[in-house]
Protein backbone atom coordinates (compact mmCIF):
# COMPACT_ATOMS: atom_id res chain seq x y z
CA UNK A 1 0.00 0.00 0.00
CA UNK A 2 1.18 3.52 -0.56
CA UNK A 3 2.90 5.32 2.25
CA UNK A 4 0.59 8.30 2.00
CA UNK A 5 -2.45 6.39 3.19
CA UNK A 6 -4.14 8.57 5.71
CA UNK A 7 -6.21 7.31 8.57
CA UNK A 8 -7.12 8.58 11.91
CA UNK A 9 -7.04 6.88 15.27
CA UNK A 10 -10.45 6.07 16.64
CA UNK A 11 -11.94 8.30 19.25
CA UNK A 12 -13.00 7.73 22.77
CA UNK A 13 -16.64 7.17 22.23
CA UNK A 14 -17.94 8.41 19.01
CA UNK A 15 -16.72 8.25 15.57
CA UNK A 16 -14.08 6.12 14.18
CA UNK A 17 -11.60 6.27 11.41
CA UNK A 18 -12.12 8.16 8.30
CA UNK A 19 -10.43 5.87 5.85
CA UNK A 20 -9.25 7.00 2.54
CA UNK A 21 -6.94 4.36 1.38
CA UNK A 22 -7.31 3.06 -2.15
CA UNK A 23 -10.89 2.13 -2.84
CA UNK A 24 -9.93 -1.40 -3.96
CA UNK A 25 -10.51 -4.56 -1.95
CA UNK A 26 -7.42 -5.34 0.09
CA UNK A 27 -8.40 -9.00 0.41
CA UNK A 28 -7.06 -9.84 -3.05
CA UNK A 29 -3.57 -9.01 -1.83
CA UNK A 30 -3.76 -11.71 0.83
CA UNK A 31 -5.95 -14.30 -0.84
CA UNK A 32 -3.81 -14.75 -3.94
CA UNK A 33 -0.69 -15.91 -2.12
CA UNK A 34 -0.31 -19.28 -0.42
CA UNK A 35 1.80 -17.78 2.36
CA UNK A 36 -0.87 -15.29 3.45
CA UNK A 37 -4.04 -17.32 3.31
CA UNK A 38 -5.57 -19.91 5.57
CA UNK A 39 -6.92 -23.33 4.78
CA UNK A 40 -10.48 -23.03 3.41
CA UNK A 41 -11.90 -24.68 6.52
CA UNK A 42 -10.22 -22.11 8.79
CA UNK A 43 -11.23 -19.28 6.51
CA UNK A 44 -14.90 -20.23 6.49
CA UNK A 45 -14.82 -20.91 10.22
CA UNK A 46 -13.56 -17.37 10.85
CA UNK A 47 -16.08 -15.87 8.44
CA UNK A 48 -18.89 -17.97 9.91
CA UNK A 49 -18.09 -17.14 13.54
CA UNK A 50 -17.52 -13.44 13.04
CA UNK A 51 -20.61 -13.01 10.87
CA UNK A 52 -22.78 -14.92 13.35
CA UNK A 53 -21.50 -12.63 16.09
CA UNK A 54 -22.24 -9.64 13.88
CA UNK A 55 -25.74 -10.91 13.09
CA UNK A 56 -26.68 -11.65 16.70
CA UNK A 57 -25.25 -8.52 18.30
CA UNK A 58 -25.65 -5.84 15.61
CA UNK A 59 -28.12 -6.92 12.98
CA UNK A 60 -30.83 -8.45 15.15
CA UNK A 61 -31.36 -5.37 17.36
CA UNK A 62 -31.78 -3.26 14.23
CA UNK A 63 -34.28 -5.67 12.68
CA UNK A 64 -36.09 -6.00 16.02
CA UNK A 65 -36.73 -2.24 16.14
CA UNK A 66 -38.36 -2.25 12.70
CA UNK A 67 -40.40 -5.41 13.32
CA UNK A 68 -41.63 -4.31 16.75
CA UNK A 69 -42.55 -0.90 15.37
CA UNK A 70 -44.94 -2.44 12.85
CA UNK A 71 -46.22 -5.24 15.08
CA UNK A 72 -49.58 -3.52 15.63
CA UNK A 73 -49.86 -2.36 12.03
CA UNK A 74 -49.38 0.85 10.09
CA UNK A 75 -52.23 2.64 11.77
CA UNK A 76 -50.76 2.37 15.25
CA UNK A 77 -47.38 3.23 13.78
CA UNK A 78 -48.58 6.46 12.20
CA UNK A 79 -50.69 7.40 15.23
CA UNK A 80 -47.60 7.12 17.42
CA UNK A 81 -45.56 9.31 15.08
CA UNK A 82 -48.26 11.95 14.61
CA UNK A 83 -49.03 12.22 18.30
CA UNK A 84 -48.55 15.88 19.36
CA UNK A 85 -46.02 14.88 22.04
CA UNK A 86 -44.02 12.95 19.44
CA UNK A 87 -44.08 15.91 17.07
CA UNK A 88 -42.92 18.29 19.78
CA UNK A 89 -40.12 15.81 20.58
CA UNK A 90 -39.10 15.86 16.91
CA UNK A 91 -39.07 19.64 17.04
CA UNK A 92 -36.92 19.81 20.17
CA UNK A 93 -34.49 17.22 18.78
CA UNK A 94 -34.13 19.30 15.62
CA UNK A 95 -33.63 22.50 17.64
CA UNK A 96 -30.87 20.90 19.72
CA UNK A 97 -29.09 19.63 16.60
CA UNK A 98 -29.52 22.89 14.68
CA UNK A 99 -27.80 24.79 17.51
CA UNK A 100 -25.18 22.23 18.53
CA UNK A 101 -23.90 21.34 15.05
CA UNK A 102 -22.95 24.88 13.85
CA UNK A 103 -21.45 25.78 17.26
CA UNK A 104 -19.18 22.75 17.26
CA UNK A 105 -18.46 23.17 13.56
CA UNK A 106 -17.11 26.69 14.06
CA UNK A 107 -15.18 25.55 17.10
CA UNK A 108 -13.77 22.56 15.24
CA UNK A 109 -12.50 24.69 12.35
CA UNK A 110 -10.99 27.30 14.69
CA UNK A 111 -9.29 24.67 16.86
CA UNK A 112 -7.94 22.79 13.85
CA UNK A 113 -6.61 26.01 12.30
CA UNK A 114 -4.75 26.98 15.48
CA UNK A 115 -3.44 23.47 16.15
CA UNK A 116 -2.59 22.30 12.64
CA UNK A 117 -1.16 25.50 11.17
CA UNK A 118 0.87 26.85 14.10
CA UNK A 119 3.41 25.61 16.61
CA UNK A 120 2.90 26.37 20.28
CA UNK A 121 3.64 24.85 23.65
CA UNK A 122 1.01 22.61 25.22
CA UNK A 123 -0.46 21.58 21.90
CA UNK A 124 -0.80 17.91 22.78
CA UNK A 125 -2.30 18.78 26.12
CA UNK A 126 -4.84 20.97 24.34
CA UNK A 127 -5.79 18.07 22.04
CA UNK A 128 -6.28 15.84 25.07
CA UNK A 129 -8.53 18.46 26.66
CA UNK A 130 -10.61 18.69 23.48
CA UNK A 131 -11.07 14.90 23.66
CA UNK A 132 -12.25 15.01 27.27
CA UNK A 133 -16.01 14.97 26.55
CA UNK A 134 -15.58 11.58 24.88
CA UNK A 135 -14.15 10.03 28.02
CA UNK A 136 -16.80 11.40 30.35
CA UNK A 137 -19.93 9.35 31.01
CA UNK A 138 -23.01 11.02 29.47
CA UNK A 139 -24.64 11.04 32.89
CA UNK A 140 -21.76 13.15 34.24
CA UNK A 141 -22.07 15.43 31.20
CA UNK A 142 -25.59 16.21 32.35
CA UNK A 143 -24.62 16.44 36.00
CA UNK A 144 -22.00 19.17 35.48
CA UNK A 145 -24.61 21.56 34.06
CA UNK A 146 -26.98 20.79 36.93
CA UNK A 147 -24.16 21.77 39.31
CA UNK A 148 -23.62 25.07 37.49
CA UNK A 149 -27.14 26.11 36.50
CA UNK A 150 -29.43 23.99 38.72
CA UNK A 151 -31.51 25.37 41.59
CA UNK A 152 -28.70 24.51 44.05
CA UNK A 153 -25.93 25.30 41.56
CA UNK A 154 -23.46 28.17 41.32
CA UNK A 155 -25.67 30.37 39.20
CA UNK A 156 -28.97 28.90 40.42
CA UNK A 157 -30.07 31.69 42.76
CA UNK A 158 -29.13 34.44 40.26
CA UNK A 159 -30.98 32.68 37.44
CA UNK A 160 -34.00 32.20 39.67
CA UNK A 161 -34.07 35.90 40.52
CA UNK A 162 -34.00 36.82 36.86
CA UNK A 163 -36.54 34.14 35.97
CA UNK A 164 -34.20 32.35 33.57
CA UNK A 165 -34.60 28.58 33.31
CA UNK A 166 -31.75 26.47 31.98
CA UNK A 167 -32.01 23.14 33.76
CA UNK A 168 -35.27 21.24 33.09
CA UNK A 169 -35.69 23.53 30.09
CA UNK A 170 -34.56 23.78 26.48
CA UNK A 171 -31.22 25.62 27.08
CA UNK A 172 -30.01 22.80 29.35
CA UNK A 173 -30.81 20.23 26.69
CA UNK A 174 -28.92 22.25 24.09
CA UNK A 175 -25.90 22.65 26.41
CA UNK A 176 -25.75 18.93 27.20
CA UNK A 177 -25.98 18.19 23.48
CA UNK A 178 -23.17 20.62 22.71
CA UNK A 179 -21.00 18.95 25.36
CA UNK A 180 -21.39 15.36 24.14
CA UNK A 181 -20.78 16.35 20.49
CA UNK A 182 -17.98 18.78 21.32
CA UNK A 183 -14.90 16.99 19.86
CA UNK A 184 -16.29 15.39 16.67
CA UNK A 185 -15.47 18.07 14.07
CA UNK A 186 -12.20 19.15 15.71
CA UNK A 187 -11.02 15.54 16.03
CA UNK A 188 -11.75 14.94 12.35
CA UNK A 189 -10.07 18.11 11.08
CA UNK A 190 -6.91 18.32 13.21
CA UNK A 191 -5.10 15.28 11.75
CA UNK A 192 -6.41 16.05 8.28
CA UNK A 193 -5.12 19.64 8.29
CA UNK A 194 -1.85 18.57 9.93
CA UNK A 195 -1.30 16.05 7.13
CA UNK A 196 -1.93 18.71 4.51
CA UNK A 197 0.67 21.10 5.90
CA UNK A 198 0.53 24.84 5.37
CA UNK A 199 2.50 25.47 2.19
CA UNK A 200 -0.58 26.10 0.06
CA UNK A 201 -1.99 28.61 2.54
CA UNK A 202 1.36 30.37 2.90
CA UNK A 203 1.64 30.66 -0.87
CA UNK A 204 -1.82 32.24 -1.01
CA UNK A 205 -0.95 34.77 1.70
CA UNK A 206 2.35 35.65 0.05
CA UNK A 207 0.46 36.23 -3.19
CA UNK A 208 -1.71 38.76 -1.39
CA UNK A 209 -4.79 36.87 -0.22
CA UNK A 210 -6.15 37.85 3.17
CA UNK A 211 -6.84 35.29 5.90
CA UNK A 212 -10.49 34.82 5.06
CA UNK A 213 -9.84 34.42 1.31
CA UNK A 214 -7.07 31.93 2.06
CA UNK A 215 -9.36 29.86 4.24
CA UNK A 216 -12.29 30.02 1.85
CA UNK A 217 -10.46 29.31 -1.41
CA UNK A 218 -7.47 27.22 -0.31
CA UNK A 219 -8.17 25.42 2.97
CA UNK A 220 -11.89 24.73 2.70
CA UNK A 221 -11.76 22.84 -0.61
CA UNK A 222 -9.05 20.62 0.92
CA UNK A 223 -10.98 19.80 4.07
CA UNK A 224 -14.55 19.74 2.82
CA UNK A 225 -14.99 15.95 3.03
CA UNK A 226 -13.49 15.76 6.49
CA UNK A 227 -15.71 18.64 7.52
CA UNK A 228 -18.80 16.93 6.18
CA UNK A 229 -17.80 13.71 7.91
CA UNK A 230 -17.50 15.52 11.22
CA UNK A 231 -20.86 17.23 10.73
CA UNK A 232 -22.61 13.91 9.96
CA UNK A 233 -21.23 12.33 13.14
CA UNK A 234 -22.02 15.41 15.24
CA UNK A 235 -25.57 15.47 13.96
CA UNK A 236 -26.16 11.76 14.60
CA UNK A 237 -24.96 12.01 18.17
CA UNK A 238 -26.83 15.29 18.76
CA UNK A 239 -30.14 13.78 17.68
CA UNK A 240 -29.58 10.49 19.48
CA UNK A 241 -28.09 11.55 22.81
CA UNK A 242 -29.91 10.07 25.76
CA UNK A 243 -28.00 9.99 29.05
CA UNK A 244 -26.79 13.58 29.24
CA UNK A 245 -30.05 15.02 28.01
CA UNK A 246 -32.04 12.80 30.36
CA UNK A 247 -30.30 14.34 33.40
CA UNK A 248 -31.05 17.96 32.46
CA UNK A 249 -34.44 17.52 30.82
CA UNK A 250 -36.88 16.95 33.66
CA UNK A 251 -38.96 14.87 31.22
CA UNK A 252 -41.78 17.36 30.75
CA UNK A 253 -43.98 16.01 27.97
CA UNK A 254 -44.47 18.27 25.01
CA UNK A 255 -41.89 20.68 26.43
CA UNK A 256 -38.52 19.18 27.29
CA UNK A 257 -38.71 15.78 25.62
CA UNK A 258 -36.38 14.90 22.80
CA UNK A 259 -37.02 11.86 20.62
CA UNK A 260 -34.84 9.45 22.64
CA UNK A 261 -36.50 10.62 25.86
CA UNK A 262 -39.93 10.21 24.29
CA UNK A 263 -38.99 6.61 23.44
CA UNK A 264 -38.10 6.03 27.09
CA UNK A 265 -41.36 7.49 28.40
CA UNK A 266 -43.50 5.45 26.03
CA UNK A 267 -41.53 2.30 26.84
CA UNK A 268 -41.85 2.81 30.58
CA UNK A 269 -45.61 3.25 30.13
CA UNK A 270 -45.71 -0.14 28.37
CA UNK A 271 -46.74 1.47 25.08
CA UNK A 272 -44.27 -0.79 23.32
CA UNK A 273 -45.59 -0.41 19.77
CA UNK A 274 -45.51 3.38 20.05
CA UNK A 275 -42.05 3.34 21.67
CA UNK A 276 -40.67 1.22 18.85
CA UNK A 277 -42.43 3.34 16.24
CA UNK A 278 -40.63 6.45 17.48
CA UNK A 279 -37.44 4.39 17.90
CA UNK A 280 -37.71 3.31 14.25
CA UNK A 281 -37.43 6.97 13.23
CA UNK A 282 -34.13 7.15 15.08
CA UNK A 283 -33.02 3.82 13.63
CA UNK A 284 -33.66 5.15 10.14
CA UNK A 285 -31.67 8.25 11.03
CA UNK A 286 -28.82 5.92 12.03
CA UNK A 287 -29.01 4.09 8.69
CA UNK A 288 -29.02 7.35 6.75
CA UNK A 289 -26.01 8.45 8.82
CA UNK A 290 -24.11 5.26 7.98
CA UNK A 291 -25.03 5.59 4.31
CA UNK A 292 -23.86 9.21 4.13
CA UNK A 293 -20.70 8.34 6.03
CA UNK A 294 -19.83 5.57 3.59
CA UNK A 295 -20.54 7.89 0.66
CA UNK A 296 -18.30 10.63 2.09
CA UNK A 297 -15.53 8.10 2.68
CA UNK A 298 -15.72 7.08 -0.98
CA UNK A 299 -15.68 10.66 -2.22
CA UNK A 300 -12.79 11.51 0.10
CA UNK A 301 -10.83 8.48 -1.08
CA UNK A 302 -11.46 9.44 -4.71
CA UNK A 303 -10.42 13.06 -4.09
CA UNK A 304 -7.34 11.89 -2.22
CA UNK A 305 -6.25 9.51 -4.96
CA UNK A 306 -6.83 12.19 -7.59
CA UNK A 307 -4.55 14.51 -5.63
CA UNK A 308 -1.91 11.81 -5.41
CA UNK A 309 -2.01 11.30 -9.15
CA UNK A 310 -1.85 15.03 -9.79
CA UNK A 311 1.22 15.58 -7.66
CA UNK A 312 3.28 12.52 -8.52
CA UNK B 1 0.00 29.02 26.22
CA UNK B 2 1.87 31.69 24.30
CA UNK B 3 3.57 30.78 21.09
CA UNK B 4 7.30 31.22 21.03
CA UNK B 5 8.08 34.54 19.40
CA UNK B 6 11.07 33.10 17.54
CA UNK B 7 9.49 32.69 14.11
CA UNK B 8 7.60 35.12 12.00
CA UNK B 9 4.25 33.63 11.15
CA UNK B 10 3.01 34.03 7.61
CA UNK B 11 -0.51 32.76 8.21
CA UNK B 12 -2.96 35.01 10.01
CA UNK B 13 -5.54 34.12 12.63
CA UNK B 14 -3.44 32.38 15.28
CA UNK B 15 -4.52 34.58 18.18
CA UNK B 16 -8.12 34.65 17.06
CA UNK B 17 -8.54 30.91 16.57
CA UNK B 18 -6.53 29.83 19.61
CA UNK B 19 -8.29 32.42 21.76
CA UNK B 20 -11.68 31.26 20.58
CA UNK B 21 -10.72 27.61 21.08
CA UNK B 22 -9.58 28.19 24.65
CA UNK B 23 -12.59 30.35 25.54
CA UNK B 24 -15.13 27.91 24.11
CA UNK B 25 -13.35 24.91 25.63
CA UNK B 26 -13.33 26.56 29.06
CA UNK B 27 -16.94 27.63 28.87
CA UNK B 28 -18.42 24.35 27.68
CA UNK B 29 -16.06 21.76 29.16
CA UNK B 30 -13.48 22.91 31.69
CA UNK B 31 -15.46 25.21 33.98
CA UNK B 32 -18.49 22.89 34.28
CA UNK B 33 -16.18 19.90 34.89
CA UNK B 34 -14.37 21.88 37.58
CA UNK B 35 -17.76 22.31 39.27
CA UNK B 36 -17.78 18.57 40.01
CA UNK B 37 -14.50 18.75 41.89
CA UNK B 38 -15.35 21.98 43.72
CA UNK B 39 -18.69 20.57 44.79
CA UNK B 40 -16.97 17.54 46.33
CA UNK B 41 -14.83 19.84 48.48
CA UNK B 42 -17.97 20.77 50.42
CA UNK B 43 -17.74 17.25 51.84
CA UNK B 44 -15.19 16.20 54.43
CA UNK B 45 -13.06 13.26 53.40
CA UNK B 46 -14.93 10.93 55.75
CA UNK B 47 -18.27 11.96 54.28
CA UNK B 48 -16.92 11.52 50.76
CA UNK B 49 -15.52 8.10 51.62
CA UNK B 50 -18.81 7.02 53.22
CA UNK B 51 -20.73 7.90 50.04
CA UNK B 52 -18.37 6.26 47.57
CA UNK B 53 -17.92 3.07 49.60
CA UNK B 54 -21.59 2.52 50.52
CA UNK B 55 -22.43 -1.16 49.89
CA UNK B 56 -24.92 -0.40 47.11
CA UNK B 57 -22.39 1.82 45.34
CA UNK B 58 -19.61 -0.74 45.72
CA UNK B 59 -21.92 -3.39 44.25
CA UNK B 60 -22.45 -1.07 41.26
CA UNK B 61 -18.66 -0.69 40.75
CA UNK B 62 -18.26 -4.46 40.74
CA UNK B 63 -21.02 -4.85 38.17
CA UNK B 64 -19.95 -1.91 35.97
CA UNK B 65 -16.23 -2.69 35.96
CA UNK B 66 -16.61 -6.46 35.86
CA UNK B 67 -19.08 -6.52 33.01
CA UNK B 68 -17.18 -3.81 31.11
CA UNK B 69 -13.96 -5.82 31.31
CA UNK B 70 -15.73 -8.97 30.21
CA UNK B 71 -17.50 -7.19 27.34
CA UNK B 72 -14.25 -5.60 26.17
CA UNK B 73 -12.54 -9.03 26.27
CA UNK B 74 -15.35 -10.62 24.22
CA UNK B 75 -15.12 -7.74 21.76
CA UNK B 76 -11.35 -8.09 21.52
CA UNK B 77 -11.75 -11.71 20.38
CA UNK B 78 -14.70 -11.30 18.02
CA UNK B 79 -13.69 -7.81 16.90
CA UNK B 80 -10.29 -9.13 15.82
CA UNK B 81 -11.99 -12.00 14.01
CA UNK B 82 -14.42 -9.68 12.24
CA UNK B 83 -11.66 -7.24 11.28
CA UNK B 84 -9.62 -10.16 9.98
CA UNK B 85 -12.51 -11.43 7.86
CA UNK B 86 -13.21 -7.93 6.50
CA UNK B 87 -9.57 -7.30 5.55
CA UNK B 88 -8.37 -10.71 4.38
CA UNK B 89 -11.33 -12.47 2.79
CA UNK B 90 -13.77 -11.81 0.01
CA UNK B 91 -17.35 -12.84 0.67
CA UNK B 92 -20.79 -11.62 -0.41
CA UNK B 93 -22.22 -8.63 1.45
CA UNK B 94 -18.84 -7.55 2.75
CA UNK B 95 -19.20 -3.84 1.93
CA UNK B 96 -22.59 -3.68 3.64
CA UNK B 97 -21.29 -5.41 6.75
CA UNK B 98 -18.27 -3.12 6.84
CA UNK B 99 -20.58 -0.09 6.82
CA UNK B 100 -22.91 -1.57 9.46
CA UNK B 101 -20.09 -2.23 11.94
CA UNK B 102 -20.46 1.41 13.01
CA UNK B 103 -24.14 0.92 13.85
CA UNK B 104 -23.58 1.13 17.64
CA UNK B 105 -22.10 4.62 17.11
CA UNK B 106 -24.98 5.76 14.94
CA UNK B 107 -27.92 4.12 16.68
CA UNK B 108 -29.13 6.16 19.67
CA UNK B 109 -28.40 4.25 22.87
CA UNK B 110 -32.02 4.31 24.06
CA UNK B 111 -33.10 2.60 20.83
CA UNK B 112 -30.41 -0.04 21.25
CA UNK B 113 -31.53 -0.50 24.84
CA UNK B 114 -35.18 -1.23 24.12
CA UNK B 115 -34.31 -3.36 21.07
CA UNK B 116 -31.95 -5.57 23.10
CA UNK B 117 -34.53 -5.86 25.87
CA UNK B 118 -37.17 -6.98 23.36
CA UNK B 119 -34.77 -9.58 21.91
CA UNK B 120 -33.66 -11.05 25.23
CA UNK B 121 -36.93 -10.88 27.19
CA UNK B 122 -38.52 -14.28 27.93
CA UNK B 123 -40.74 -14.06 24.86
CA UNK B 124 -38.13 -12.38 22.66
CA UNK B 125 -36.47 -13.95 19.62
CA UNK B 126 -33.30 -14.85 21.51
CA UNK B 127 -34.76 -14.94 25.02
CA UNK B 128 -37.17 -17.78 24.20
CA UNK B 129 -34.31 -19.90 22.89
CA UNK B 130 -32.29 -19.36 26.06
CA UNK B 131 -35.21 -19.79 28.46
CA UNK B 132 -35.37 -23.63 28.18
CA UNK B 133 -31.64 -23.74 28.88
CA UNK B 134 -32.24 -21.91 32.13
CA UNK B 135 -30.38 -18.81 30.95
CA UNK B 136 -32.02 -15.49 31.69
CA UNK B 137 -30.49 -12.40 30.16
CA UNK B 138 -32.95 -9.52 30.39
CA UNK B 139 -33.21 -7.86 33.81
CA UNK B 140 -30.15 -9.79 35.04
CA UNK B 141 -26.43 -8.86 35.16
CA UNK B 142 -26.03 -10.86 31.95
CA UNK B 143 -28.25 -8.26 30.23
CA UNK B 144 -25.73 -5.56 31.14
CA UNK B 145 -23.03 -7.64 29.47
CA UNK B 146 -25.04 -8.03 26.26
CA UNK B 147 -25.63 -4.26 26.00
CA UNK B 148 -21.94 -3.50 26.64
CA UNK B 149 -20.84 -5.99 23.99
CA UNK B 150 -23.17 -4.25 21.53
CA UNK B 151 -21.76 -0.77 22.11
CA UNK B 152 -18.09 -1.83 22.30
CA UNK B 153 -17.66 -3.89 19.13
CA UNK B 154 -16.80 -1.08 16.64
CA UNK B 155 -13.96 0.19 18.84
CA UNK B 156 -11.97 -3.02 18.42
CA UNK B 157 -12.83 -3.55 14.74
CA UNK B 158 -11.97 0.02 13.76
CA UNK B 159 -8.64 0.12 15.63
CA UNK B 160 -7.42 -3.24 14.39
CA UNK B 161 -8.71 -3.03 10.80
CA UNK B 162 -6.34 -0.30 9.47
CA UNK B 163 -3.29 -2.00 11.01
CA UNK B 164 -4.26 -5.30 9.40
CA UNK B 165 -4.72 -3.58 6.05
CA UNK B 166 -1.27 -2.02 6.24
CA UNK B 167 0.52 -5.27 7.07
CA UNK B 168 3.22 -6.18 4.61
CA UNK B 169 2.93 -9.66 3.21
CA UNK B 170 6.71 -10.12 2.98
CA UNK B 171 7.17 -11.05 6.63
CA UNK B 172 4.52 -13.74 6.41
CA UNK B 173 6.00 -15.05 3.19
CA UNK B 174 9.45 -15.15 4.76
CA UNK B 175 8.11 -17.01 7.79
CA UNK B 176 6.27 -19.47 5.54
CA UNK B 177 9.37 -20.09 3.44
CA UNK B 178 11.27 -20.86 6.64
CA UNK B 179 8.75 -23.56 7.38
CA UNK B 180 6.42 -21.88 9.88
CA UNK B 181 2.85 -23.14 9.81
CA UNK B 182 -0.04 -20.70 9.57
CA UNK B 183 -0.81 -20.67 13.29
CA UNK B 184 2.82 -20.01 14.17
CA UNK B 185 2.91 -17.14 11.68
CA UNK B 186 -0.18 -15.63 13.26
CA UNK B 187 1.08 -16.13 16.79
CA UNK B 188 4.68 -14.95 16.29
CA UNK B 189 4.59 -12.62 13.28
CA UNK B 190 1.15 -11.01 12.99
CA UNK B 191 -0.06 -10.84 16.59
CA UNK B 192 2.96 -8.89 17.93
CA UNK B 193 2.31 -6.16 15.35
CA UNK B 194 -1.42 -6.11 16.11
CA UNK B 195 -1.11 -6.24 19.88
CA UNK B 196 -0.87 -2.50 20.66
CA UNK B 197 -3.86 -1.75 18.43
CA UNK B 198 -5.82 -4.63 19.89
CA UNK B 199 -5.11 -3.39 23.42
CA UNK B 200 -6.10 0.15 22.38
CA UNK B 201 -9.39 -1.15 21.01
CA UNK B 202 -9.92 -3.14 24.19
CA UNK B 203 -9.23 -0.08 26.36
CA UNK B 204 -11.51 2.15 24.27
CA UNK B 205 -14.33 -0.38 24.48
CA UNK B 206 -13.75 -0.75 28.21
CA UNK B 207 -13.74 3.03 28.81
CA UNK B 208 -16.94 3.48 26.83
CA UNK B 209 -18.63 0.57 28.60
CA UNK B 210 -17.94 1.89 32.10
CA UNK B 211 -19.68 5.19 31.36
CA UNK B 212 -22.49 3.77 29.21
CA UNK B 213 -26.01 4.48 30.35
CA UNK B 214 -28.74 4.48 27.69
CA UNK B 215 -28.33 1.03 26.20
CA UNK B 216 -27.91 -0.62 29.61
CA UNK B 217 -30.68 0.68 31.85
CA UNK B 218 -33.55 -0.87 29.89
CA UNK B 219 -32.14 -4.40 29.85
CA UNK B 220 -30.49 -4.33 33.29
CA UNK B 221 -33.63 -4.36 35.40
CA UNK B 222 -31.83 -2.04 37.85
CA UNK B 223 -32.21 -4.20 40.96
CA UNK B 224 -30.25 -2.70 43.91
CA UNK B 225 -27.11 -4.67 44.80
CA UNK B 226 -27.64 -6.92 41.74
CA UNK B 227 -27.97 -5.11 38.44
CA UNK B 228 -27.42 -1.40 39.08
CA UNK B 229 -24.59 0.19 37.07
CA UNK B 230 -22.55 3.09 38.51
CA UNK B 231 -23.93 5.81 36.17
CA UNK B 232 -27.40 4.80 37.37
CA UNK B 233 -26.30 5.40 40.98
CA UNK B 234 -25.57 9.01 39.99
CA UNK B 235 -29.05 9.34 38.48
CA UNK B 236 -30.63 7.76 41.57
CA UNK B 237 -28.87 10.23 43.88
CA UNK B 238 -29.92 13.13 41.65
CA UNK B 239 -33.54 12.01 41.74
CA UNK B 240 -33.33 12.12 45.55
CA UNK B 241 -31.90 15.66 45.28
CA UNK B 242 -28.67 14.33 46.83
CA UNK B 243 -26.39 16.48 44.67
CA UNK B 244 -23.26 16.04 46.78
CA UNK B 245 -23.72 12.26 46.79
CA UNK B 246 -24.14 12.19 43.02
CA UNK B 247 -21.07 14.40 42.64
CA UNK B 248 -18.91 12.23 44.87
CA UNK B 249 -19.62 9.15 42.73
CA UNK B 250 -19.04 11.23 39.61
CA UNK B 251 -15.57 12.18 40.91
CA UNK B 252 -14.68 8.51 41.34
CA UNK B 253 -15.80 7.79 37.78
CA UNK B 254 -13.97 10.83 36.38
CA UNK B 255 -10.70 9.89 38.07
CA UNK B 256 -11.02 6.45 36.55
CA UNK B 257 -11.83 7.85 33.08
CA UNK B 258 -8.90 10.27 33.14
CA UNK B 259 -6.50 7.49 34.17
CA UNK B 260 -7.80 5.32 31.35
CA UNK B 261 -7.44 8.23 28.93
CA UNK B 262 -3.74 8.44 29.81
CA UNK B 263 -3.36 4.69 29.34
CA UNK B 264 -5.05 4.92 25.93
CA UNK B 265 -2.80 7.80 24.86
CA UNK B 266 0.19 5.67 25.84
CA UNK B 267 -1.15 2.68 23.93
CA UNK B 268 -1.69 4.79 20.82
CA UNK B 269 1.87 6.06 20.99
CA UNK B 270 2.99 2.42 21.25
CA UNK B 271 0.86 1.48 18.23
CA UNK B 272 2.47 4.28 16.24
CA UNK B 273 5.93 3.10 17.28
CA UNK B 274 5.22 -0.56 16.51
CA UNK B 275 3.78 0.07 13.09
CA UNK B 276 5.53 3.24 11.98
CA UNK B 277 2.20 4.98 11.53
CA UNK B 278 2.00 8.51 12.81
CA UNK B 279 -1.12 9.47 14.76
Amino acid sequence: MDGETYREEPLMSGAVAMQWSGAGDSAARFETKAATREAPLVKWLIIGLSLSFFAVFLLMPLVAVLVEALRKGWETYLTALLDPDALSAVKLTLIAAVIAVPLNLVFGVAAAWAIAKFEFRGKHFLITLIDLPFSVSPVIAGLIYVLVFGAQGWLGPWLYEHDIRIIFAVPGIVLATVFVTFPFVARELIPLMEAQGKEEEEAAVVLGANGWQTFWHVTLPNIKWGLMYGVILTNARAMGEFGAVSVVSGHIRGETNTLPLHVEILYNEYQFAAAFAVASLLAMLALVTLGLKTWVEHRAAAAHNENQDGTS
Amino acid sequence: MNAPARSFRVLPGFRLTLGYTLAYLSLIVLVPLAAVFLKTFTLTFDQFWAVVTAPRVVASYKLSFGMSLLAAAINAVFGLMLAWALVRYRFPGKKLIDALVDLPFALPTAVAGIALTALYAKNGWIGQLLEPLGIQVAFKPLGVLVALVFIGLPFVVRTVQPILEDLDTELEEAAASLGAVRWQIFRHVILPVLLPALLTGFALAFARAVGEYGSVIFIAGNIPMVSEITPLMIITKLEQYDYTGATAIAVVMLMFSFTLLLVINGLQAWTAKRTGRNR
